[in-house]
């Protein structure tokens, strides 16, 4: 074995090391007797699923209560997003139109404001109309900004489709409606999978337009109760913060590494066209 | 002037909206067209003017104590917020109706111009038919048009207009009015030194944050594909599972973990630092090394996407370019930099400025690791990590100075859409786009 190797497999034992070592560490902290972030010795010393049933019993945090508003939120948000993302993206991607080439211009400068800026002046409006605090306020939010920044994945994927397929099934006489419905929202199944759970994993775990939008603690999600469970000034409860965090990312990561690859494609396909 | 059939029915329909459908005896249609332009104008009448005027004065009488008889009342002024959306919806409404009537005006016209011809008139029935045809792109669009009108466009102007006024505490609705005042907010930030002294302070950190944070990752990200991607490295998935599982957490638990972890006081880190007898950083506490920790971090994050993208593009490199260079008598470094970097660099340069941008607006990794901190004395409501991003949020969330917050957001428009402007004339969408359209 020569240096170069060695060396090579010394830099990916450390990397690997240092990618590893933080999702370990909340995991063992979860499963940790105590409240102390810090123990001396690498393992710890009594394991103990305590965090977990107090997390979930809901005696000091109402973990249950986030869960429910995060599945709420998340689940309605992927609806209309969706909903949304697949008529607009299938619009511009197969129809030639007046005022196209002025809406899709519209569309990538709207893309180009900070995400949150439309976000601020809605809480502002919200704040003056004493409307802040509102599941469904976050939803809207949600949905409008997904078919925002998922519209051109969305219509590379329909620019993929050779229109010959709609062509021939307009002589077979069938109408717009007919050739949506029966002909390419099958064949949009692996793009709509793609956007739904892009948006549902964005409203998961988003923090931003949550702690922004919602006030109180009977409408808190999962990431804002996580959040100040440990940036309270005097916040002592690490390890049920970290039972909480292992809670909220098991699915996620599942989610990420079974999406992985449509991720990279959507990526690539994104930079490649648009 | 030749009046023909067409021309009259243009005419007559641009006097009131339906009369030329009617003129065409299409009758369905005339009376629908003109019952809205019916209920457009009563709009109109009703408040369209006053509206406007309430978006240009933002109100004119202010909340005031007035004697009714011998008890002091407070009267409620007007509230120059609700005036100024008020002003922006009345306008969005009016530009619709200015397209329906052009539009009935164009469809009277070729209605007209088919009888000329001698063809039958469309019927009612056809003309909503139409909707599943000819106008079928704008029958769905229609949804998602009517979400980003009112959840994106609205207030986005709202807030582009929050920039040309002295909306910000204590100057709030509805206990004082909000007036326009042009381009002072813009002319305050450059010259005032309070304000000046942050926006440079703030700025600069962003462009260094930016350019470090997005070559750091990319490189980084470069470095463990390419000695990965080596033929004779051994267990090559297993050492991308392992190095991929960052990307895989979400952001939110795993900058929270650090925060934990880098805690100067009871952070594992110092105490592991200390148990060494090392006397251990102030991690997120000194403004210098605060900077180095949120670059290092997000470079932990960041790293693993590089790496799996340009994993993906190494394998498409071809075999036979390294092993014509290694006859040629390349060694490693030259084979790396004469082939592979020019190569994946090309490859991947449109993400790397997609890149630059995400990183240039990169909310979380700032807010939830450091919320901008530590405070710096002499900075106007930001700190040493603060993004502009940040602050912004900061100005408007926790000290309310909204317009300034909205001058800061149009800055960040203009450095954004100019990097994704470059980025979209180099795609090949945009070249096809040229070509179909």
């Amino acid at each position: 074995m020569n240096l170069r190797l060695i060396l090579t497999y010394v830099i990916l034992a450390a990397a690997s090391l240092a990618s590893l070592y933080p999702a370990l560490w909340i995991l063992l902290s979860s499963f940790k007797t105590g409240t102390s972030l810090y123990s001396e010795t690498l393992l710890p010393q009594g394991l103990t699923l305590d965090h977990y049933r107090e997390l979930l019993s809901g005696r000091k945090y109402d973990y249950l209560l986030w869960f429910r508003n995060t599945l709420k939120v998340a689940v309605f948000s992927t609806l209309f997003g969706t909903f949304l993302t697949l008529l607009g993206s299938y619009a511009v991607a197969r129809f030639r139109f007046v005022g196209r080439r002025y809406g899709l211009m519209g569309l990538l400068v709207l893309n180009m404001f900070p995400g949150f800026m439309s976000m601020i002046a809605i809480y502002v409006f919200l704040l003056q109309l004493n409307l802040l605090n509102s599941h469904w306020a976050l939803i809207l939010v949600y949905s409008s900004g997904s078919f925002l920044s998922n519209v051109f994945v969305a219509k590379g994927f329909y620019d993929t489709i050779p229109r010959s397929l709609d062509e021939a099934a307009r002589i077979d006489g069938a109408t717009n409606w007919q050739i949506f419905t029966r002909i390419m929202i099958p064949l949009s199944k692996p793009m709509l999978t793609y956007v739904s759970l892009v948006i549902f994993n964005g409203a998961w775990v988003d923090f931003i337009f949550a702690k922004l939008i919602l006030r109180t603690g009977d409408k808190t999600t999962l990431a804002i109760g996580l959040y100040d469970m440990v940036s309270r000034f005097n916040s002592t409860d690490f390890t049920i913060f970290a039972a909480g965090a292992v809670l909220l990312a098991v699915p996620v990561m599942i989610l990420f590494i079974w999406l992985q690859r449509f991720l990279v494609d959507g990526l690539t396909a994104g930079a490649a066209k648009g | 002037m030749n009046w023909n059939r067409s021309t009259k029915a243009a005419a007559l329909s641009a006097l009131w909206m339906g009369a030329g459908q009617l003129y065409n005896r299409q009758y369905m249609k005339g009376l629908t067209l003109t019952a809205v332009g019916a209920a457009a104008v009563s709009w109109g009448a009703a408040g369209l003017i006053r509206r406007l005027h309430g978006l240009i004065t933002l109100g004119t009488a202010p909340r005031q104590m007035v004697k009714t008889g011998n008890q002091f009342r407070m009267t409620d002024g007007d509230h120059s917020i609700f005036l100024m959306i008020d002003g922006l919806i009345a306008l969005m409404i009016l530009l619709l109706l200015a397209g329906l009537y052009v539009f009935s005006i164009r469809d009277a016209k070729r209605q007209a111009c088919r009888t000329e011809r001698g063809e039958r008139l469309e019927t009612f029935r056809e003309s909503l038919l139409a909707l599943g045809g000819r106008h079928f792109p704008y029958l769905i669009l229609a949804l998602p048009l009517i979400a980003a009108l009112f959840l994106s466009v609205l207030p986005l102007l709202f807030s582009i207009l929050l920039a040309f006024t002295d909306f910000a505490a204590p100057n709030l609705p509805p206990a004082k009015l909000v007036n326009w005042v042009g381009l002072q907010n813009f002319t305050n930030l450059i010259s005032l030194r309070s304000w000046s002294r942050t926006f440079f302070g703030v700025f600069g950190w962003t462009v260094i944050w930016t350019l470090l944070s997005t070559v750091t990752t990319y490189f980084g990200g470069m470095v463990l594909a390419v000695l990965i991607h080596q033929p004779d490295v051994k267990f090559k998935a297993l050492w991308r599972t392992l190095l991929v599982i960052p990307f895989a957490l979400p952001n939110l638990v795993s900058l929270l973990i650090f925060r934990n972890l880098l805690n100067n006081q009871f952070g594992p880190v110092n105490q592991t630092l200390r148990l060494l007898g090392l006397e251990g950083l102030p991690w997120l506490t000194d403004p210098f090394w605060a900077k180095v920790t949120v670059l290092a971090v997000n470079m932990w994050i960041g790293v693993p996407l590089s790496m799996i993208l340009i994993s993906g593009v190494l394998t498409t490199i071809p075999r036979d370019l390294y092993e014509a260079a290694t006859v040629d008598g390349a060694s490693a470094w030259q084979r790396f930099s004469g082939i592979t970097l020019p190569l994946v660099l090309f490859t991947t340069a449109p993400i790397l400025i997609m890149q630059f941008a995400g990183n240039f607006n990169n909310f979380n990794v700032i807010f939830l690791l450091t919320e901008g901190n530590p405070a710096i004395s002499d900075y106007q409501y930001a700190g040493g990590t603060d993004l502009l991003v940040t602050w912004l949020y900061k100005l408007t969330l926790n000290n309310r100075q909204y317009n300034m917050a909205a001058v800061i957001g149009i800055l960040i428009f203009i450095i954004v859409a100019s990097l994704s402007i470059i980025n979209y004339r180099r795609s090949r969408s945009y070249r096809e786009e040229e070509m179909s359209a």
